[in-house]
């Protein structure tokens, strides 16, 4: 077997372009992903933009969007529970990055029908993640990048401050290798249910993962385990509320249902519990996945009338029709008498609504009860009704190993001297809570690189 | 229509219709895109509209082994040759030559059997060069039904087309529009301009656009060459056989190479792509017409080639023999693609003003 300088544990976003950069450097590298072919790439094959600081019009991105912005509109998402300095680091990189993928095969296309809004701040890929996957995959094959698919690393041996030792499992056999400088982008923990439900109770059986259901965890459990510096709460994920029909794993973009705004959400037990209304789809999308999870059995019932049936993105399983409400609950298995009074209390809340707009804040609210819906408040009395489930689909997990401006990992003594991490693995370090769409690609297009620069600048 | 492929291609359609990830690739997405709900008309425009670029297939992460199993390229593939068997007149000869290379190639020793037939029963009334061999009144009237009826059966497809897919009365900008995305081949570039998904999987590559351009301007250039000896015959009283420095020949020798050419390029691309993610049922008939076209280029050429000896009878029944089957099979073979493909883009062109 060659001989490599450095091992990449992972194979999407954030290990191809820590990949890229090593050899580029002149490394030799050695992916290891866990995916066989078809699935590789972890959960960037099912993103689409990634979000980028820019003075001027850049690649499709239109005006500017300056790194103080950047963060403002992060640091209200998380709360301020955020590494300010590595927050600035990703975000001013963000910039130089664009050009760099372009220059490694990803191209861009204008922002999506029906995604307007982000036109300024996140740079849509042509043909979304996977096609940016498969390009850095060219790139990296004609870099000399090897790739191992169906490679199971199940442990790294911490020596000191080294990493000694990788063992992993290939076609049947195990094999260990003593690498010289080590990068971890493999991920979260989001698809391994059991960790999932020792953090959030047995509630997290019922959660849905949205991506690839091969980031179990692995190998950051193992790291955690040895004393590496962790980052984050295990709680904490990047989540939003999907149709209840979608599957266990892998359902990506088309699952999610725009229409909250439109409708009245209640739970199991015929009750609303938060403000449809409170903010536009796009900056509250990722707050309800946590809502729903806190409902009886994480399930929540989303129903709209005929008025707004076209006034949002179509989802990819048509919703329950019926002419009466009284069928809808029947479809749905709501309590009647619940339901109708939940319903008859909220349409006599609304008030005037002539200035109902549905993409701005229109301040359409309804009066007297609570919770309020504060913007696009109109009666559900058109029929025919619609109703979808919503359940808690996890994007990831944000406990991960705690990192510096270098991408280096750290136990109690100090750096571990040829270990490095990027990606999903290490966004806990900036992502405390909250999410803001597009972020995620940025962490690990920039700590990616810098983990490839400083690996190979290591290993040489 | 069948119902089936329909079916398939509009449960495809929704779940692209709910991701838009793929919408600068083509003309296709952006029109699916703005619609919620897929009658068989739409979905019929669709598939004629997709030039199975495959660009949307490779970057698509609902792709076997995922349980959507999506595979929108073959699926549209499916639709439309089933939209061009449906809609052909007539009907009898409609289903056979879009899957049998075979039947094309039967069609083809009818076609040289029937040039030497002719040219012992017929034979000159007197002319020079190819008149020698057989009367120019001769060949007008085989030429002239031979192309003139396919044209009006095609005519009547594209009626039902126009009718079945909502179309409009033309205007000159609907023309402008389609013919330039036609001319450059726009929806086999991908958005960003580098070509299509074919010979070598997730790669972008110009061959198939270019292979593809160089059959299309190297039939035109044919067609205008024949054209150009119609007019020089009949207004200039200027019989062939025409010296290399004519209009015929300097359109013709050109657009024969890059015929030629052009098909064998298309063959060998062909060969090397992945046939499920076409309509595996049409893959006989389309090398079958592929092959059948680059020959008709190449049997011109090679009559050119053999000049006045005494090759030249027997080159110019094959060569004949090619140019019929191909002009009588154009409304059953892939030629059908072309017009589908020109009404789909006029139709699109359309929409996007609507």
């Amino acid at each position: 077997m060659t001989n490599y300088d450095i091992t990449v544990i992972g194979g999407g976003n954030a290990a191809l372009c820590a990949a890229i950069t090593a050899a580029e450097a002149g490394a030799r590298v050695l992916i290891l992903e866990t995916a066989p072919k078809p699935y590789r790439g972890g959960n960037s094959r099912h993103t689409r933009n990634f979000r980028c600081a820019h003075d001027g019009p850049l690649g499709p991105l239109v005006e500017s969007y300056g790194e103080n912005e950047y963060l403002d509109d992060l640091l209200k998402v998380t709360a301020g529970n955020t590494d300010e300095k590595l927050a600035r680091l990703a975000i001013r990189s963000s910039e130089e990055c664009l050009p760099w993928m372009e220059a490694h095969g990803v191209r861009f296309q204008p922002s999506l029908s029906g995604t307007l809004s982000l036109a300024r701040t996140n740079a849509f890929f042509m043909g979304g993640g996977k096609s940016l996957v498969n390009a850095y995959y060219r790139t990296a094959d004609a870099l000399g990048v090897d790739v191992l698919y169906e490679a199971h690393v199940t442990h790294l041996e911490l020596s000191g401050d080294r990493i000694a030792r990788i063992d992993y499992t290939h076609q049947g056999d195990d094999h260990s290798i003593e690498p010289t400088a080590v990068i971890v982008a493999s991920g979260g923990f989001q698809a391994d249910t059991d960790w999932l439900a020792r953090a959030w109770g047995p509630a997290a059986k019922n959660f849905l993962i949205r991506g690839t259901p091969y980031n179990r965890g692995v190998v950051l459990a193992d790291l955690l385990d040895q004393g590496i510096d962790s980052v984050g709460d295990p709680t904490q994920c990047h989540a939003v509320a999907i149709d209840g029909r979608a599957p266990k794993f892998d359902g990506g973009i088309v699952t999610r249902l725009d229409c909250v705004p439109f409708s009245i959400v209640v739970n199991k037990q015929a009750e609303r519990f938060y403000d449809e209304g409170e903010d536009v789809w796009p900056k509250r999308y990722a707050i309800w996945g946590r809502l729903v999870a806190a409902q009886p059995d994480q399930v929540a019932y989303v129903i709209i009338d005929s008025k707004s049936l076209d006034l949002f993105m179509p989802s990819v399983f048509p919703p329950l029709k019926a002419d009466t409400i009284e069928n809808l609950a029947g479809m749905l298995g709501l309590p009647l008498a619940k339901l109708c009074e939940t319903l008859d209390a909220f349409n006599s809340a609304c008030g005037d609504t002539s200035a109902f707009h549905p993409t701005e804040l229109d301040g359409v609210t309804t009066t007297g009860i609570a919770p309020a819906k504060t913007n696009w408040a109109r009666p559900i009395n058109t029929p025919p009704f619609y109703g979808y489930s919503l359940r808690t689909g996890v994007t990831f997990t944000y406990l991960g190993l705690k990192v510096d401006e270098t991408a280096q990992c750290f136990n109690a003594t100090g750096p571990i001297r040829n270990l490095w991490a990027a990606g999903e693995t290490m966004a806990g370090s900036i992502l405390g809570q909250g999410y803001l769409a597009g972020f995620g690609m940025t962490i690990g297009t920039v700590f990616g690189r810098i983990a490839g620069r400083e690996a190979a600048a290591y290993a040489n | 229509m069948r119902t089936d492929l329909i079916q398939e291609a509009r449960r495809q359609a929704e779940i692209c219709n709910a991701c838009r990830y793929c919408e600068g690739y083509c003309s296709v997405f952006p029109a699916l895109h703005s619609q919620r709900a897929f009658a068989e008309g739409d979905i019929t425009q669709l598939a004629n509209l997709c030039h199975n670029c495959r660009g949307c297939y490779y970057a698509c992460q609902y792709t076997a082994p995922h349980e959507f199993d999506l595979n929108l390229p073959k699926a549209l593939a499916e639709v439309r040759r089933d939209s061009w068997e449906s809609l052909a007149w007539p009907q009898p000869l409609a289903k056979r030559f879009h899957t049998q290379g075979g039947a094309i190639a039967m069609a083809l020793v009818a076609g040289f059997a029937l040039m030497f037939l002719a040219i012992r029963a017929v034979g000159s009334a007197g002319g020079d060069g190819f008149y020698a061999v057989l009367s120019h009144s001769a060949m007008v009237a085989l030429f002239a039904p031979a192309l003139l009826l396919p044209l009006f059966s095609i005519g009547l497809s594209l009626r039902a087309y126009w009718r079945m897919v909502d179309g409009r009365p033309l205007t000159l900008a609907d023309l402008n529009a389609a013919f330039n995305r036609a001319a450059h081949m726009t929806d086999l570039a991908a958005g960003h301009g580098e070509g299509c998904n074919f010979e070598d999987e997730d790669r972008f590559s110009q061959s198939r656009r270019y292979a593809h351009q160089a059959i299309l301007y190297g039939f035109l250039l044919c067609f205008a060459a024949t054209c150009a000896g119609t007019i020089l015959h009949y207004l200039f009283n200027s019989p062939a056989p025409y010296p290399f420095w004519s209009l015929p020949k300097l359109l013709g020798i050109p657009g024969g190479a890059l015929l030629t050419l052009g098909c064998a390029w298309m063959t060998w691309l062909k060969l090397k792509s992945d046939r499920t993610l076409g309509d595996p049922r049409a893959w006989g008939g389309d090398i079958g017409f592929t092959l059948l076209l680059g020959f008709t280029g190449l049997s011109g050429l090679m009559l050119f080639a053999v000049g006045d000896t005494a090759w030249m009878p027997g080159m110019l029944a094959l060569h004949l023999g090619a140019v019929l089957t191909f002009f009588l099979l154009m409304p059953f073979t892939k030629m059908a693609h072309g017009f589908y493909r020109t009404a789909a883009l006029l139709r699109n062109a359309q929409r996007y003003r609507e």
